[in-house]
């Protein structure tokens, strides 16, 4: 019954590449590019998390008859 | 079992969330979002078959539908007004969380009028005021 649970690794995965970009990029002094990076890891992330809040809320939608 | 598969899932993402939350913070925030939509995703299956039963035996006993139906709206607000201040208010946001369960409220008292209003009409057809 349970789904798949990979996307949770695939998540920790990509903020410990980003962490470890972010920190590379600090150290050669590179402060707006590794800005960048986080913000770009995190709308990757984000992508994934609103696929997943969508799905819960329209079976939510179709268990409790909410509409609108 | 189920259970156990559920309490490592949560394990996990508790170990994950603090590998992250130091350097990372909003996504570690992220992965606590994504194992709250999992679990309640697990949980809906469930809450799907009682509900099933809860409508089967309302139909047995010739309730009006709109009765049940709004009773189910209850609780399906309930349940995610619940999880969205629990989310909020692990990120910190006190006063957001507290606003979301009011609107929750509201959103409750605002479905039950209907509900209210036929037992006050009942209740004046039985005891007609003079």
């Amino acid at each position: 019954m349970l789904g798949d649970t990979s996307i949770l690794f695939q998540i920790a995965g990509i903020g410990i590449i980003v962490a470890m970009i972010h920190t590379i990029l600090k150290q050669m002094g590179k402060e707006e590019y590794a800005q960048f990076v986080s913000l770009i890891g995190f709308i990757i992330v984000l992508l994934f998390v609103l696929n997943s809040i969508s799905d819960l809320f329209q079976q939510i939608r179709a268990v409790f008859f909410l509409k609108g | 079992m189920e259970m156990l598969e559920i309490i490592s899932i949560g394990i996990i993402a508790t170990i994950l969330f603090l590998l992250l939350k130091d350097k990372q913070p909003a996504i570690a925030f992220l992965i606590i979002i994504i194992t709250v939509l999992y679990l309640f995703i697990v949980a809906i299956q469930y809450v799907t078959e009682i509900i099933n039963l809860i409508v089967y035996l309302g139909e047995q006993a010739n309730i009006h539908q709109v009765y049940i139906k709004t009773i189910l709206q209850i609780i399906g607000i309930a349940y995610i007004t619940e999880m969205g201040s629990n989310l909020v208010k692990d990120a910190g946001l006190e006063s957001v969380a507290a606003k979301i369960e009011m609107t929750g409220k509201l959103i409750i008292l605002f479905l039950a009028i209907p509900i209210f209003k036929s037992l006050i009409e009942t209740i004046i057809s039985i005891f007609p005021v003079v």
